[in-house]
């Protein structure tokens, strides 16, 4: 089997769960004939129709409000934010309408609300962010966020099956530069699962997404110059956070360095912090650490962005400081 | 300020040819006085229920806009779907709903539609034609019921279906975002959706002035390209022969539909609030000249010749209607407490109790030792 990126696998699982049930179906802007922004959506219009692959106007409250009325009536709407920074738009749908269907008025929502997020990529403020803390946040939402390309893949198709609304982030600044052979038949990856992406027994990296490159790229520095040999953590699911791998790792190691693209303060490293203090706490050797973004908006200057976005210097004296308290 | 009321005040749209509330038989007009009168008398008595403290949150009434909600669902079909808004009781009825349970739904009942979970008229039945009674909960944020709805209608168009969908807004709802993305999303999509905006001259304390600079609502047709008509909503015969034509129109595949009901809100936002921003004796003005009810009483006894034995035995029969489903109500169980860690996701079916709430035995918690504890090195000084 050929390798295909990160992109090109998020394609492949929408492209089969169109084929495979005609519930589903796509809503958002340019998605069609232009097949959108990145070209994720690329060939669907041609290939199911402008039915089933629908350009809407710029309205991301439409576009979120109108894939729940159509969930609630059988459908599987996929929905894409041309950029995630835009899903803040639709914030009050997501998560005062979408998210409280089910509880307090047992409406069926399966429905995926996907779109390129995070940095590195000189996007700047409005198309460069990780807003999915917000979401964590909200009960009622899952939250998944691919680091690679047979993760993006099935974790798509998983989202896209679940009876409940996933918000699906994609890193653009993997969808071309991370590729990956597809498990060959019906590549499904379950919701809530993390993947141990390196094994070791020093220390756990806990993370996710582009930063878990970044994290990898650290731990092979660290086993060459220093011999410390790192674990890393990729918690691909973000709600519901997957607490027996992460306890797990934890209980191995004994120290945990956290590292995430998102902002610090209020970032999902103070939840995983506060649940291995509650659960673990007799397991450290060490405080919890936490490698992030500064709390600044993103800019894009790239002296300024790098400075701003974890890098994989930070993470290596991050590991060091730690195994070493 | 309030609507200018002028020629709405006096008596209506004249009879006229064609008009298709007029033409109703007099046993359908019986049907919906019927629908009139139990919106009013149910919520007369959930009045009783919450000065008694039964009703455990706040009380909405739709005291003098009746006719709107009644005549304009009455025109929907019952595979139709509806999305009514705080002051459409009266539509709910007539798609359905069951004083019962808009009884329980208030005293939060552990049997009423949400299981407590959620307040007043919130609730719906939504799904397949025939087996659904096809109307749609609302949520509080104003305006989101129209892209939701929009979704909704969409599914018919999809799927080839005979059916149109119907949402109503207040006045204020309509400076929303949602709205507006709602119903351009919808004009764009030319889908059977009809969106009514109740105009009833405040939103909470909020005159209809401070609201919007257009003159008439429906003037907002226009600006999405689509077809918009106003009416007196307090004469139910014109509301549904309004409402009626839109839905046709919707059905034959004209696309959407925008109505202003022009009516007047006699109580206030909700039974908390005095009303203190109305100017003196308009609220009494509209009572006295208006009341939707009145109203159409005179049109049964002049032009439909009904005598009041038959609105006396209508009126009774509401009443022990309402009595019987109180008295269900009143004994329906309280929600389990443990009930709320439900549902919130289809996988996992419910949630964990947080250790504090499951009586697990405190003593034992967090004296773990594990076989890595100790391995800091003070001689290091605690840092790298």
């Amino acid at each position: 089997m050929a390798e295909i990126t990160y992109l090109e696998a998020i394609r492949e699982a929408l492209d089969e769960e169109m084929a495979r049930d005609e519930h589903v179906f796509m809503l958002g802007e340019d998605i069609g004939a232009f097949g959108g922004a990145f070209k994720v959506t690329d060939g669907l219009m041609a290939k199911y129709g402008e039915a089933r692959v629908i350009d809407s106007p710029i309205s991301e409250i439409a576009i979120v409000g109108a894939a729940a009325g159509a969930a609630h009536m059988g459908m599987r709407p996929v929905v894409e934010m041309q950029f995630i920074d835009f899903i803040a738009n639709a914030y009050d749908m997501l998560t005062n309408y979408v998210a409280t269907a089910r509880y307090r008025a047992f409406l069926p929502t399966p429905m995926v609300v996907r779109g390129p997020s995070g940095g590195y990529v000189r996007g700047g403020p409005f198309h460069s962010q990780n807003p999915e803390a917000g979401f964590i946040h909200t009960p009622g939402l899952k939250v998944v966020y691919p680091a690679t390309a047979e993760d993006a893949k099935g974790l798509m198709k998983a989202a896209i099956r679940d009876d409940d609304c996933v918000l699906f982030f994609e890193h653009k600044y993997l969808y071309r530069r991370i590729k990956g052979v597809m498990p060959a038949g019906d590549h499904v990856v379950p919701i809530g699962k993390a993947r141990l992406a390196r094994e070791g027994k020093d220390l756990s990296i806990i993370t996710y997404a582009a930063a878990m490159h970044k994290s990898l790229e650290a731990a092979d520095r660290l086993s060459k110059e220093d011999g410390i040999e790192v674990e890393v953590l990729d918690l691909r699911t973000l709600a519901p956070l997957d607490d027996e791998a992460i306890f797990a790792t934890v209980r191995k190691t004994n120290r945990v360095l956290i590292v995430h693209e998102d902002t610090r303060t209020g970032g999902i490293a103070g939840e995983l912090t506060a649940r291995i203090n509650e659960s673990c706490f007799a397991h450290l050797d060490a405080p919890v650490l936490r490698v992030t973004a500064h709390d600044i908006p993103l800019p894009y200057a790239p002296a300024l962005e790098d400075f701003v976005l974890p890098q994989v210097d930070d993470i290596v004296l991050a590991v060091r400081r730690l195994v070493s308290w | 300020m309030p609507p200018k009321t002028g020629l709405l005040a006096t008596g209506g749209t004249a009879p006229r040819a064609g008009h298709l509330g007029e033409a109703l038989p007099t046993e359908q007009k019986l049907e919906l006085y019927y629908w009139m009168r139990l919106t009013r008398t149910l919520e007369e008595r959930l009045v009783a229920l919450y000065r008694q403290t039964k009703v455990v949150g706040g009380l909405f009434r739709s005291l003098g806009q009746e006719a709107d909600s009644v005549g304009s669902c009455y025109a929907l079909e019952q595979r139709d779907v509806m999305s009514p808004l705080i002051r459409n009781m009266g539509a709910m009825l007539v798609k359905g709903a069951t004083p019962v349970e808009i009884l329980k739904q208030y005293m939060a009942r552990g049997d009423s539609p949400t299981r407590g979970r959620e307040l007043n008229i919130h609730f719906g039945d939504l799904g397949e034609a025939g087996k659904t009674r096809g109307f749609l909960g609302q949520i509080s944020p104003l305006g989101d019921m129209v892209p939701v709805m929009a979704g909704v209608t969409l599914t018919f168009k999809m799927r080839g279906e005979d059916r149109v969908g119907l949402v109503y807004v207040g006045d204020g709802a309509t400076s929303t975002g949602a709205f507006h993305e709602g119903i351009n999303f919808a004009a764009v999509q030319q889908l059977p959706l009809v969106v009514i905006i109740e105009n009833n001259g405040y939103a909470y304390s909020t005159p209809t002035s401070k609201q919007s600079a257009v003159k008439q609502f429906v003037d907002k047709a226009i600006g999405y390209g689509i077809t918009g008509e106003r009416c007196d909503g307090n004469d139910v015969l014109a509301v549904y022969d309004c409402t009626k034509r839109a839905v046709s129109r919707a059905r034959a595949g004209e696309g959407t539909q925008l109505l202003e009901f022009m009516t007047f809100r006699r109580k206030g936002h909700a039974e908390h609030d005095n009303q203190s921003y109305v100017p003196d004796g308009e609220i009494e003005r509209w009572a006295a000249e208006n009341d939707p009810i009145d109203r159409f009483v005179r049109v049964l006894r002049d032009r439909e010749h009904v005598p009041q034995s038959t609105l006396d035995e209508i009126d009774a029969r509401i009443h022990a209607e309402i009595d019987a489903a109180t008295d269900v109500a009143e004994a329906s169980p309280l929600p389990q407490p443990h009930d709320a860690l439900i549902g919130v996701y289809a996988d996992p079916p419910a949630e964990k109790p947080l250790w504090y709430r499951e009586g697990a035995d405190v003593s034992s918690l967090g004296k773990e030792r594990a076989e890595g504890w100790g391995t800091w090195d003070a001689s290091k000084g605690g840092k790298s």
